[in-house]
């Protein structure tokens, strides 16, 4: 961005202010430690100068928002022209609760929906299998057949409020659920919006959610590609997520690094299928963490949208725009919360959405309060939804683009984000690539060193935690939310209702018809979604994909 | 830790709970601590949790659970191992747990119950002083 012969005269007048300034500054009043670093354990230097960005090259690495490489952002506008989508996590109890949420946040301003299931629809099993003893609506809403789905969405119109479903392994069938949901209130799958997540690598990696093996669990995975981008175009097909292997305890590079090397691997399976990468590349958006380290995790996101434009139009080839541009979802990180001094997690919070705003983000959710301790009150979570408010409509940060740009730190750092997660890359492809990686152990293993050394360092105290390992004192318990006992025994009961009023014999035709297609290469999708209109349970669905594909199992690495 | 044998822990994960941030970094933690410890995986029933701390002849069970399962899972864990005739193997365990499910897990018999925060020391601390090899 500087001349060669300005940035020399700058390192000589920097060299000059060590020796003459600082070296007295630092005897009289040292430095508190002797390297600084982010959470990641990145060096941070004491000052930032243009020598540390001499080879940055505007037009090549910064560019315009809304053009190549994005590196500005992916809107001309930005936030001035649309304010992120306030996007709230929920998810509690049976279909009912979970409605009343939905309904309650988007009366206090929410502009759009995030579903929470709990771990059996999570893990494909129905809320009466001995498996799901005691996890009924625990952990978000229990959701066994399109019935509880036709609640969920009771009153809201499918047409205008976009939804994201947290769900991996059986993501094909609640996208199923959600395309007969809105049929029935009279929306035809062409107009719905929303995104389901739908990565299984990042599960085999970090949240472990997983039902089939990596392989099969890619063939679903690109037919439900395959099959929105001709069938549900509005859809969002995969919500590539970085979010989960950060929670697990990975570095801020390696969530980048294995999130964008999970992306590579999608858009290859599905080139592979035979598809044109500028038909279904615009329709992959990303998800990731905002962590505390404010210019870190800013940082992270410009890389992030820098890096996957030049994947999706060099190697890829992608002619479209729209193939390049890395859209995203961020989720405050619920890990660095504390159970300690809950109150102070607002502020945490805070911090982090605001980074996620400078970096860019198209979408937010913030981590209530109480969620080290259990799923949030009302209360709590309007707290979360108001700091979104606030940030957007009083702190005046959405009125210029991408406002960091420039800074020699945040560009030095993005820099070496990029730098870092390039040889992460190179690293996995020369393993042959993510599944190879994954089947290793190397990503789990990646992330479980970064896991026990930061808690590790916790413990020494190098490493600040305000509540738990400084300042600390007694806080008086905050009230918390809880499952009625009463969900498992509702839902069960539903579920009994739904099995006796089916046509038991169209179902078992539909449920063969699927196997046999599952044994196949045709697309799943269309199948699945006449199981689901019969009101197959999710697990009956999900068990002709274990019937056929065999069953994946932890390797339990530690 | 005595003169006889190393202690065996085995750190367990119950149910369909994924979370094992936690559970991975004891396991580890207990073993840099010179424990021997094994870890079952993720998503494991009660009964193949017993299973296993009977056949890998366990002096400790730790069990983890982040998804509000615990009341059910912990319990039932400590039950079926009464059931099997054994009632010298400490269950301790830990996840996101409120205060007031913690008298009645103690209740059933899970002597520790360690909640977030809770710190590796006091975690390793506690197992050396309350888990010895079994006669």
């Amino acid at each position: 961005m500087f001349g060669v012969e300005k940035v020399e005269a700058i390192k000589k007048r920097r060299e000059r202010w060590e020796s003459e300034v600082l070296q007295e500054s630092l005897e009289t009043l040292p430095e508190t430690h002797d390297t600084f670093t982010t959470i990641s354990g990145l060096e941070v230097k004491r000052l930032y100068t243009p020598e540390n960005i001499k080879d940055l090259d505007y037009e090549r690495d910064l560019g315009f928002p809304g053009q190549y490489p994005f590196t500005r952002g992916i809107h001309p506008t930005m936030y001035r022209a649309r304010i992120w989508t306030m996007r709230m996590f929920s998810g509690l109890g049976t279909a009912e609760d979970t409605n009343r949420r939905f309904k309650y946040l988007l009366e206090h301003g929410e502009t759009g929906l995030s579903t929470a299931f709990h771990f059996p629809t999570l893990m494909g099993y129905c809320s009466d299998d001995p498996m799901a003893r005691g996890e009924v609506g625990k952990c978000g809403v229990a959701i066994d057949t399109l019935k509880d789905m036709e609640i969920l969405f009771d009153g809201i119109p499918m047409d205008r409020i976009t939804t994201s479903m947290t769900i991996n392994p059986p993501a094909a069938v609640l996208l199923a659920m959600y395309i007969v949901t809105a049929e029935k209130q009279g929306v035809s799958k062409k107009d719905i919006g929303g995104t389901i997540q739908n990565d299984m690598l990042k599960e085999f990696i970090a949240q472990k959610t997983f039902m089939l093996p990596p392989e099969p669990s890619l063939r679903i995975i690109v037919d439900t590609v395959e099959y929105c981008t001709k069938e549900v175009p509005k859809w969002n097909t995969i919500s590539i997520s970085g979010y989960h292997i950060r929670e697990a305890g990975s570095t801020a590079v390696q969530e980048l690094a294995f999130t964008l090397a999970d992306g590579l691997t999608y858009v290859q399976a599905c080139v592979d299928r035979g598809m044109d990468v500028d038909e279904f590349a615009p329709r992959l958006s990303f998800f990731f963490n905002a962590h505390i380290d404010f210019f870190e995790e800013i940082a992270k996101y410009r890389a992030a949208r820098r890096i996957w434009a030049r994947f999706m139009r060099e190697r890829f080839k992608a002619k479209n725009s729209r193939s390049w541009m890395l859209r995203f979802h961020t989720q405050t990180a619920g890990c660095s919360l504390t159970a300690q001094q809950p109150y102070n997690n607002i502020i945490r919070t805070a911090y982090e959405a605001l980074a996620a705003v400078m970096g860019g983000t198209q979408s937010l959710h913030t981590n209530s309060l109480d969620e080290v301790l259990a799923l949030p009150t009302e209360e709590a979570a309007t707290i979360a939804l108001r700091t979104q408010q606030i940030l957007a409509e009083e702190t005046g940060v959405i009125n210029t683009i991408d406002p960091l740009a420039g800074s020699y730190l945040v560009e030095a750092l993005t820099e070496k984000m990029e730098q870092e997660t390039m040889g992460y890359i190179d690293k996995i492809e020369a393993m042959g690539g993510m599944i190879a990686a994954i089947e290793k152990g190397y990503p789990q293993m990646e992330i479980a060193d970064a896991a026990y050394r930061f808690q590790r360092d916790i413990e020494k105290t190098s490493r600040s935690l305000v509540g738990v390992n400084k300042y600390v004192t007694d806080h008086p318990p905050v009230e918390i939310l809880k499952i009625d006992p009463e969900v498992e025994r509702r839902q069960m009961a539903r579920l009994q209702q739904v099995r006796q009023k089916r046509k038991g014999k169209k179902l078992k035709e539909r449920l063969e018809q699927l196997h046999h297609a599952a044994e196949g290469k045709e697309n799943l999708m269309p199948y699945i979604i006449e199981c689901v209109r019969e009101y197959a349970t999710i697990q009956e669905i999900c068990d002709v994909f274990r019937d056929v594909f065999g069953r994946y199992r932890d390797p339990g690495l530690f | 830790m005595g003169t006889g044998r190393k202690v065996r822990i085995m750190i367990a994960k119950p149910g369909l709970d994924g979370h094992d941030r936690g559970a991975r970094v004891i396991a580890r933690a207990l073993r840099d601590a010179g424990f021997e410890v094994i870890y079952t995986g993720l998503h494991q029933s009660p009964e193949q949790i017993v299973a296993a701390a009977i056949q890998e002849d366990v002096d400790g069970v730790g069990l983890s659970n982040l998804s509000g399962a615990h009341l059910y899972l912990f319990s039932r864990v400590v039950e079926l191992l009464k059931k099997e005739g054994v009632d010298d193997v400490v269950v301790f365990g830990g996840g996101i747990i409120s205060d007031e499910d913690i008298p009645p897990l103690k209740g059933a018999g899970i002597k520790e119950i360690f909640t977030p925060g809770a710190l590796l020391e006091d975690i390793i601390q506690w197992v050396k002083e309350n888990i010895r090899p079994r006669s």
